[in-house]
């Protein structure tokens, strides 16, 4: 039966029993398929000339001792319908809410929208790891131009014209006569030309020598390192740079020793191997079966070079080192091949993002 | 420098196998860079005797040979080889011997029975090819185990010697070496003067006796030059990497490894007059050994005679003076030239040689007329002749001054106290004179150490005889200070990662580049020219970023990398004073990665300001202008606080051809020193008050920048103005032709009080007559 023709029943009946209103109502309630038609079913019976609105009316007109059952039933009456009206309505409203919520779902599996990410080249990152351990122990960073003078590139650092030590540097000249930086080491003599000790700084950057083949690269990267102060002794420098690999490396079993070794601009020198990290010492062709792998050249600031700068020796001491970030990179990403880097291949270079 | 551990063990021998030796070797500081055996492992081969080679029955190219293996009875040998012949001595593996790869076992070859193989050098592993067996010299001992009598159980030593260590290019100072390492007894060869049977001398003229303070000679006549080099010589140079000549030559090899001095013997006939020691004339050539004609510069010294230069001193001897087979008499020649003399001169030439190499490091003064005599007596040993008196000429050689080691600095560079006998035990057993004064050492050097001259050369080389390995590890002691961190500089790293942030990723390029791409992309670039390039497309200094990024474009586009963003941070140079740090970009393909929630679009000038903007943190100051490099309708200079700081736009589409691009990619170049800085923030009080906001539609030219309205209206805003900004950009129906309409948002709010109608309206009037008077901009209806 519709809501309508119910209504219309009613304007014919005068006067019915609650009760039976109310088992309408409840129906009524029941079937009604959203929010707007129970409104409807509301207003039927509980508006202003709703059923038993009107029934309530009625009691006017009652005898006074019947009056009071008849409200109370009719009360009790409009109390079942209210409640069933909130259920109804509250059901309705979760299905709707449900419905939407169905409507809406989306296959959260796809993808996400928009720019990617992109990424540091491992030289920088390798470079980046390097200066964060050095600044833990307070060394500052300091460049330095990439054309230098031969004064600083050499001279200043006790390798005088000619000297056969000037052979292992295959360096590029410009036609106007300067250099490019064989090493980062002119940082040095630039830095103590402004700065009084203590110091205690790395200097990174590019490097260049006339050589190019499968292992050598005509650019790369060096750190210098530098630390002068009254004492500074060559068993601080063993100290800092066991210190630097083991955490580079994240190892702190990793074998390391020190080689006499020679560099005009130190004086004791030392080259500094450190256990495979390829095979662990086992011996294979990264480490040409030695079991050690040659990462850095270090010693003692020599006196000529202190001279160069107005540093006083007999008061100061120092010891310096540079590395090579390609090596490190290498070794501790496990590239192969050092013309990698400079390639700029977008899928060599994702992989360190 | 190579050499066999058999020739070292013969002057020293310490009790250390050879890996041993090695490591004791390299962590004194001469590095062992190989070890190399000086045959492959074999066994049971002996010397043997072809006693008769008859034709196998049923073979044509075999033999069946009965061969002398040193026992009772000969045996018999199948052999294929084509030199086969009864009479020659080769090697012969017997039954159970292992060869490189075979196993030598009694066979049947054809019907007849082999009881072992006569073998060739390759059989043994001794070379990589051999056309017949390897015939032995005809004093070979038959029966002896050939190893055993060619030496062949010995290691070839490869040091890499630093350039301070010319005391240790030769056998006798390496043994000295080794001897003060491990302290085993040290073994010099003994070296006798040779009788003077002859009275013959070339009178000898030093002219640069500060070039060549020392300089010996020698006459012997009546040598066989064509004497066989003995097998232990030949032997010993060629396991130190030195062909045997001929003897004569041979000798003066073999005295430069066993003592170090470089030595030249001339063929006496071919000497015209007297020699003087010498600088060279302009002008003047000479024939050297290896047939290069060497033109000689005023610094380089010479060996002259009447006729002209007939060696260049200290490097390489001349050709047409040269030793023989037919040469019966010599002029032997053994010198000192100072190390300054010397350096840098063979290099200029294109030369390296090993006197060269000795004489540019310091060769021992003290044992010049030693060696001398070692080469005369090897000489007429092995060719004969008849040795004439010693020519001398010596001017002031270098002195050995006493150097003072105070024991305190030793401990205080070293950061340990070593024990002072010690010391003074090492540096004696390096052949220096040392004497004890209370608190240090006075050490005299000896001459064959050039590289000993300060206090610091000494502490070295306590340390070294001391071992680093023996000096602790330890983390050194200094007062904590923490580094400044200035808040107003963004580091290279925080730069690196805001473009990493934005989908850049970073790529390192070359400093050096093609400078043809420099100026095709700046006109009016001057890209530094390097004087020796390895490669014309390396060969001058960058002038900008951006012929590396669309090189890296280029790569990637070869290998279907079709979305490239790129960014490097790097220098730029255009004199050894301006070397500025830039920052560069590229965008190039689709704005997006593919991706299913987004429509593709290639990226465009807009993109790429935004990305800048976003870099910023706030709206760019952009001007146009025009760069070669660029498109000039889709460029502009950004400016930063009234600098401009670099370009942006789109390559110009003649460079797009140019470089062969299939689209167009975007590019940035930055001053990275201007990026870097930004403002300390400084909180202002906010407002309680309402904002209001005005939105106005100017109609003006087409080409007159939204930039410059902008600009113009920011020029007069009263104080309550927050923002003034472009939203809108339209052109078409409704506005005339040659004109378009700005839609400009004007953004008022007051900290004081709130703005009445009368405010705002005073505002706008101000805001619309600059418009109209500075850009021409009339407020549409």
């Amino acid at each position: 039966m519709s809501f309508v023709d119910e209504f219309e029943i009613f304007q014919i009946t005068a006067m019915r029993n609650p009760n039976e209103i109310v088992a309408d109502a409840l129906n009524a309630i029941h079937a009604s398929p959203d929010l707007p038609n129970l409104e409807q079913v509301k207003a039927a019976y509980l508006g202003k000339s709703g059923q038993l609105t009107e029934l309530l009316k009625s009691l006017g007109a009652m005898p006074a001792d019947e009056r009071k059952t008849a409200g109370a039933r009719i009360n009790e009456a409009k109390q079942a319908v209210e409640a069933a009206l909130k259920d109804r309505r509250e059901a309705l409203q979760q299905a709707e809410l449900e419905r939407q919520l169905a409507a809406e779902t989306l296959d959260v599996t796809l993808p996400g929208r928009g720019l990617a990410r992109g990424g540091l080249h491992p030289v920088s990152r390798t470079l980046a790891r390097i200066q964060a351990l050095f600044r833990s122990i307070g060394f500052e960073v300091a460049t330095g131009p990439e054309i230098e003078t031969d004064f600083y590139n050499f001279t200043a650092l006790n390798i005088p014209e000619d000297h056969p030590a000037r052979a292992m540097h295959d360096t590029f000249y410009l036609q106007s006569g300067e250099l490019l930086r064989t090493h980062t080491s002119p940082v040095q003599v630039r830095y103590m030309q402004t700065h009084q000790p203590p110091l205690r700084i790395i200097a990174p950057g590019r490097v260049y020598r006339c050589d190019s083949d499968v292992t050598h690269t005509p650019m790369f990267h060096q750190v210098e390192g530098l630390w002068v102060d009254e004492s500074v002794s060559f068993a601080d420098l063993k100290g800092v740079l066991a210190d630097f690999m083991r955490n580079f490396f994240e190892r702190d079993d990793l074998p390391v020793r020190f080689r006499p070794s020679f560099f005009p601009f130190t004086e004791p020198s030392a080259e500094m191997d450190i256990g495979c990290v390829m095979c662990g010492g086992e011996g294979c062709r990264v480490c040409s079966h030695t079991g050690w792998l040659e990462v850095l050249g270090c010693g003692m600031v020599h006196p000529n070079v202190f001279k160069h700068v107005d540093i006083d020796t007999e008061r100061f001491v120092g010891f310096a080192f540079g590395l090579g970030v390609e090596r490190l990179a290498m070794l501790r990403y496990g590239v192969d091949d050092l013309r990698l880097f400079f390639e700029n291949d977008l899928r060599f270079l994702k992989q360190f993002n | 420098m190579q050499f066999p551990e058999s020739w070292l063990r013969n002057l020293v021998n310490p009790a250390l196998d050879t890996a041993q030796l090695a490591h004791v070797v390299t962590m004194a500081g001469l590095e062992v860079e190989a070890l190399t055996p000086a045959a492959p492992p074999f066994s049971n081969v002996v010397v043997a005797e072809i006693l008769s080679a008859d034709k196998h029955p049923d073979a044509d190219r075999l033999r069946v040979c009965q061969v002398d293996v040193g026992e009772a009875s000969p045996i018999t040998i199948v052999c294929g080889a084509p030199n086969a012949a009864a009479g020659l001595k080769v090697p012969c593996a017997r039954p159970g011997a292992i060869l490189p790869g075979i196993e030598i076992k009694v066979a049947k070859v054809r019907g007849v029975e082999s009881f072992g193989m006569l073998c060739s050098t390759k059989e043994l592993g001794l070379e990589g090819a051999a056309d017949g067996l390897m015939v032995l010299p005809e004093d070979a001992p038959v029966g002896e185990d050939f190893r055993s009598w060619l030496n062949l159980d010995d290691t070839l030593i490869t040091l890499k010697l630093t350039p301070n260590r010319a005391d240790c290019l030769s056998m006798q100072g390496l043994a000295r070496e080794v001897g003060a390492i491990t302290g085993a007894d040290v073994r010099l060869p003994q070296v006798r003067a040779v009788d003077t049977r002859i009275q013959d001398t070339v009178p000898v003229q030093v002219s640069a006796s500060e070039a060549c303070p020392l300089y010996l000679g020698r006459v012997v006549r009546g040598i066989d030059a064509q004497a066989p080099t003995p097998r232990w010589m030949a032997e010993r140079l060629e396991r130190s990497g030195i062909r045997p000549l001929l003897a004569p030559i041979d000798v003066t090899n073999y005295v430069l490894l066993e003592l170090g001095q470089p030595m030249h013997a001339f063929a006496l006939s071919r000497l015209n007059g007297g020699i003087e020691v010498r600088m060279a004339r302009a002008g003047e050539q000479l024939e050297l050994l290896n047939g290069q004609t060497a033109e000689l510069a005023p610094d380089m010294l010479v060996i002259a005679d009447a006729s002209g230069p007939v060696a260049l001193a200290g490097i390489m001897g001349g050709l047409p003076t040269s030793v023989e087979r037919a040469t019966v008499d010599v002029f032997l020649e053994a010198a000192f030239f100072t190390p300054t003399a010397i350096a840098g001169r063979a290099r200029r030439l294109g030369l390296s040689t090993d006197s060269s190499h000795r004489f540019e490091r310091g060769v021992d003064f003290g044992a010049t007329r030693r060696a001398l005599e070692r080469a005369t007596e090897l000489l007429i040993d092995i060719c004969g002749g008849q040795a004439g008196p010693i020519t001398e000429a010596v001017a002031t050689l270098p002195q050995r001054q006493p150097i003072t080691l105070r024991l305190a600095r030793l401990k205080r560079v070293a950061g340990i106290e070593m024990e002072t006998d010690q010391v003074t035990r090492g540096l004696a057993a390096l052949g220096a004179h040392v004497e004890r004064q209370d608190d240090r050492l006075i050490v005299t050097p000896p001459s064959f150490r050039f590289d000993l001259t300060i206090e610091e050369d000494l502490i070295e080389e306590a340390v070294r005889l001391f071992g680093y390995d023996n000096i602790p590890a330890q983390p050194p002691a200094a007062p904590s200070r923490m580094l400044p961190q200035d808040e107003t500089v963004l580091a290279d790293d925080t730069l690196r990662q805001m473009l990493v942030d934005l989908d850049y990723q970073e790529v390192i390029t070359y400093s050096f580049v093609d400078p043809a791409w420099e100026t095709a992309l700046d006109t009016d670039a001057r890209p530094l020219p390097l004087a020796n390039p390895i490669a014309s497309q390396l060969s001058a200094m960058r002038t900008t970023l951006w012929g590396g990024l669309i090189e890296t474009l280029r790569h990637n586009l070869n290998r279907q990398q079709e979305r490239v963003r790129i960014f490097e941070l790097g220098r730029v140079y255009t004199s050894q004073a301006k070397q500025p740090m830039k920052l560069g970009g590229l965008a190039y393909g689709d704005v997006l990665p593919e991706q299913w929630g987004a429509s593709s679009r290639r990226v465009d000038f807009f993109d790429l300001k935004g990305d800048l903007e976003r870099f910023f943190g706030h709206s760019l100051d952009t001007r146009r202008g025009t760069h070669s490099a660029l498109h000039p309708g889709q460029s502009a200079e950004i400016w930063v606080d009234g600098q401009a700081v670099g370009w942006i736009g789109a390559l110009h589409p003649r460079l797009v051809q140019a470089f062969d691009l299939p689209a167009v990619p975007m590019l940035f170049e930055l001053d990275s020193q201007m990026l870097s800085q930004r403002d300390l923030p400084r909180h202002a009080s906010l407002s309680r008050f309402p904002l209001v906001r005005r939105d106005l539609a100017f109609a003006l030219d087409v080409h007159t920048p939204a930039g410059e309205l902008l600009t113009a209206l920011r020029e007069v805003a009263p104080g309550s103005v927050q923002s003034i900004e472009v939203f809108d950009d339209y052109r078409g129906k409704g506005v005339a032709e040659n004109q378009k309409s700005l839609a400009i948002r004007v953004v008022m709010q007051d900290t004081e009080r709130t703005l009445t109608d009368q405010d705002v309206e005073d505002a706008v009037q101000k805001l619309v007559s600059a418009a109209l008077r500075q850009c021409n901009a009339a407020l549409r209806a």
